[in-house]
């Protein structure tokens, strides 16, 4: 629990990061105001006042709102982690651009501006969606992401012919339809958002109640099978979770982007942890704060597509993620490979030190250069190997600059040595290398030998001895 | 049918106990599936989109009793384990464990599938996927307790992973994550153990800790089927063996079963009629 609740503090310290980026705009003067016209493309900088009245949440309307949409990127975030585990993320993709059919339909049909019955219509063709692609995946000869991309296409393709009629009805413009594409939120009323959180919430206890049962068909499907968990089914409450999570976004984040909120949050989670609980409750969050972020913005800047904005935020927390996340990250990956590469130069020099005084018989100190007459490397790379050594108290410089090992150094470089000659005759005699040659394999595999693997060294060569005399001519390095 | 399995412990061949009525053949009566038997198949025939990759398999495990399964690639050796457990329709025929269904003994039988089966990227640790198989243990909707992963823990100690609780699953080796799947299988308690290619690529380490517990659970009393791909260690490792090539080629005791001839049988190519026929049906199916 304190590792979850660590990473949890260094994912809120990177939002912490990014997030001031965003409201620092209130500190710019505000633009005197500009004639507004339909035709209008210059921005309106919101006030300050403005802006700490959204961040305030001061007005009811936008509160509920903004509440709305931040439960809705919560409950996205969670249930995208596990359709993202099961590999079914790009479903909600077929699904979001499969339910424009059903929107204009309904409008055309019914016409009706009402959310209920739109979402209805949503729902049906977005479920036929999913149902064609299930349909075209068990044809043998089409795989899973074309069916998804033909479904994705043809149902969008479906949808913008019926816009076009919608556009020519005479209500068909003002009705908003094209909100549902790239999303609006500052065009949800109170009651719109009402729906949006309601069903965000019984999604999200959905996902919970249903937690230790979607983390098994995640992980190993035909054991849950075998288990007797009804997988098919399973499948389908998960499909359904995303289907409801889908469809009340539509208005908030629109149908084009929808999907991103399903997958950019348990992306961005992975990195952080190893643990599921600890992933779903990272990508809840980090729906949540994207869903809080696009909202509050929308809000204040009327023509910013919501969508987008959420999109973006949710996007800067994997960008921020996949680069600082402590473990997976690539951050953290080039700083282990560095301090990989740091041990590494450090056992060669405590090695060639430990190897002079083997040939020498007692404590003898050598020169830079001859150093470098046995370990290739220049002169800068020695300069710093050295400069460590010596803070770690592990080799000290005598008076007319040549290097000898101190006594905790040569503790060390007499582990260090031991290790390469036990690695270099388990080669030659379980791998048939040459001695000739087992120098530089051993070389490479050496620094990374764990306490076990070295005991399993000494078993199996049987020896104990403090450390083997090598098994080819020292100093023969080419 | 002249392929049965002959087997000093199974129910002799039903069809040749009965009297005949008639010399044109009659549909089979129902198996008289033995209640006292681990793992009765009769009739089993298996396709895939409408090929078949089983015929007519018979087949009654010995209880208590190591069983290899072995045959050539696409002998539909983890097909046979799959639609045992009913994760693959059956085209024709009946599996019955200890005389009941699957639905109905499930808790007798555990599965330990092939280790490349699942993503080892997956968010969990080892004590985690060890707790999945007690999870039919635990209601609905309810987390797994502490009683439910102490016994998970145990489970991992018999097979020498205790250390590795904590563990993500993909930091562990191959070997590692093998033992892992039998510790899972171990928290079932079952009585029947059908495990697809535990041994493949693991180290000699991991084998021989296989094969003790593959012992300690014939020991017990449990019967275990093992899909088996080196056929050099099959007589050291089973009892009894099961020599497989989309029909059963031979089986029973190791001694007796697994001989030249009957592998020559097995592995040689005299099956490629079977495999056109197979192909036959599935053009048929399609036009």
């Amino acid at each position: 629990m304190r590792r979850t609740s660590r990473i949890i503090a260094c994912a809120v310290a990177s939002i912490a990061l990014i997030a001031p980026v965003q409201p620092s705009r209130a500190a710019e003067p505000p633009r005197p105001e500009a004639r507004r016209s339909i035709t209008d493309t210059t921005w309106q900088w919101p006030t300050a006042a403005q802006f700490r009245d959204v961040f305030r949440l001061a007005d009811y309307n936008t509160r509920v709102v903004v509440i709305g949409v931040t439960l809705l990127g919560l409950a996205s975030g969670i249930v995208g982690t596990f359709a993202y585990l099961r590999k079914r993320a790009l479903m909600g993709d077929a699904l979001g651009h499969a339910t424009l059919p059903g929107i204009a339909a309904a409008f055309l049909l019914l016409e009706t501006k009402s959310l209920p019955i739109l979402l209805i219509g949503a729902t049906l063709s977005g479920v036929l969606g999913v149902l064609a692609v299930a349909g075209l995946r068990s044809i043998p000869r089409i795989k899973e992401d074309a069916a998804i991309g033909i479904v994705l296409s043809v149902f969008f393709g479906i949808g913008m012919v019926l816009m076009a009629f919608v556009q020519q009805m005479r209500t068909g413009h003002e009705a908003g339809l094209q909100n549902f594409i790239y999303g609006k939120a500052a065009s949800m009323l109170e009651r719109d958002a009402r729906l949006i959180a309601a069903s965000a919430l019984v999604v999200i206890a959905g996902s919970l109640l249903l937690y230790k049962e979607f983390r098994l068909i995640c992980f190993d499907q035909p054991f849950a099978g075998a288990q007797g968990y009804p997988v098919v089914a399973l499948d389908l409450a998960m499909m359904a979770l995303v289907v409801v999570t889908t469809v009340v976004g539509l208005q908030a984040v629109g149908l084009i982007l929808v999907v991103a909120m399903l997958i950019v949050p348990p992306a961005a989670a992975r990195f952080w942890t190893d643990r599921l609980f600890g992933m779903t409750l990272l990508a809840g969050l980090f729906g949540a704060l994207s869903g809080w972020l696009g909202a509050s913005l929308s809000a204040l800047l009327p023509r910013l597509p919501t969508g987008a904005i959420i999109v973006v935020c949710a996007g800067a927390f994997f960008v921020v993620s996949m680069f600082f996340a402590p473990q997976r990250g690539i951050l953290a990956g080039l700083w282990r490979q560095a301090a990989l590469r740091r041990r590494i130069a450090m056992q060669h020099l405590l090695r060639a030190l430990a190897e002079f005084e083997e040939l020498h018989g007692r404590p003898a100190p050598v020169s830079g250069d001859e150093l470098r007459s046995r370990r290739r490397m220049s002169h800068a790379a020695l300069r710093a190997v050295l400069a460590r050594a010596m803070r770690r108290n592990l080799v000290v410089r005598d008076a007319d600059g040549r290097i000898r090992l101190t006594d905790d150094g040569r503790v060390e470089a007499t582990r260090v040595l031991r290790n390469h000659r036990l690695w270099e005759i388990y080669l030659i005699r379980y791998a048939d290398i040459a001695p000739s040659h087992v120098d530089r394999d051993a070389d490479e595999i050496e620094h990374v030998l764990s306490e076990q693997i070295i005991r399993e060294l000494e078993a199996s060569l049987q020896t104990l001895a403090p450390i083997p005399p090598s098994p080819h001519v020292l100093g023969d390095r080419p | 049918m002249n392929h049965r399995a002959v087997d000093s412990n199974a129910p002799r061949d039903r069809a040749a106990d009965r009297p005949s009525i008639a010399t044109t053949p009659v549909p089979r009566a129902a198996p008289d599936h033995s209640e006292a038997c681990p793992l009765s198949i009769h009739d089993m025939t298996v396709a895939y989109h409408r090929r078949p990759v089983l015929w007519d398999v018979d087949y009654a495990a010995p209880e208590g009793q190591l069983v290899g399964i072995v045959g050539p690639n696409g002998a539909g050796k983890s097909t046979l384990l799959k639609a045992c457990l009913g994760l693959i329709p059956l085209a024709s025929g009946s599996v019955r464990f200890y005389g009941k269904t699957y639905q109905q003994a499930r808790r007798l039988v555990g599965y330990v599938p092939q280790r490349e089966s699942v993503d080892w990227d997956f968010p969990a640790s080892a004590l985690d996927v060890v707790t999945m198989g007690r999870y039919g243990r635990i209601p609905w909707c309810l987390p797994p307790g502490r009683k439910q992963k102490q016994a998970a823990l145990r489970c991992l100690e018999q097979v020498g992973m205790a250390d590795f609780a904590r563990r993500q699953i993909s930091k562990l080796s191959g070997g590692q994550q093998q033992r892992v799947f039998l510790a899972r299988a171990l928290a079932q308690e079952a009585q029947v153990y059908l495990m697809d290619e535990p041994f493949s690529g693991v180290d000699a380490a991991t084998e021989a800790a296989i094969v003790t517990l593959l012992r300690e659970l014939r020991a017990r009393g449990r019967t275990v089927l093992v899909v088996h791909h080196d056929l050099q260690t099959v007589p050291e490792y089973f009892d009894h063996v099961v020599l497989l090539n989309m029909r059963i080629v031979a089986a029973g005791p190791t001694a007796t079963v697994f001989t030249r001839e009957n592998l020559q049988k097995t592995y040689g190519g005299r099956l490629t009629l079977l495999d056109q026929a197979a192909d036959a049906v599935a053009r048929a199916g399609r036009t």
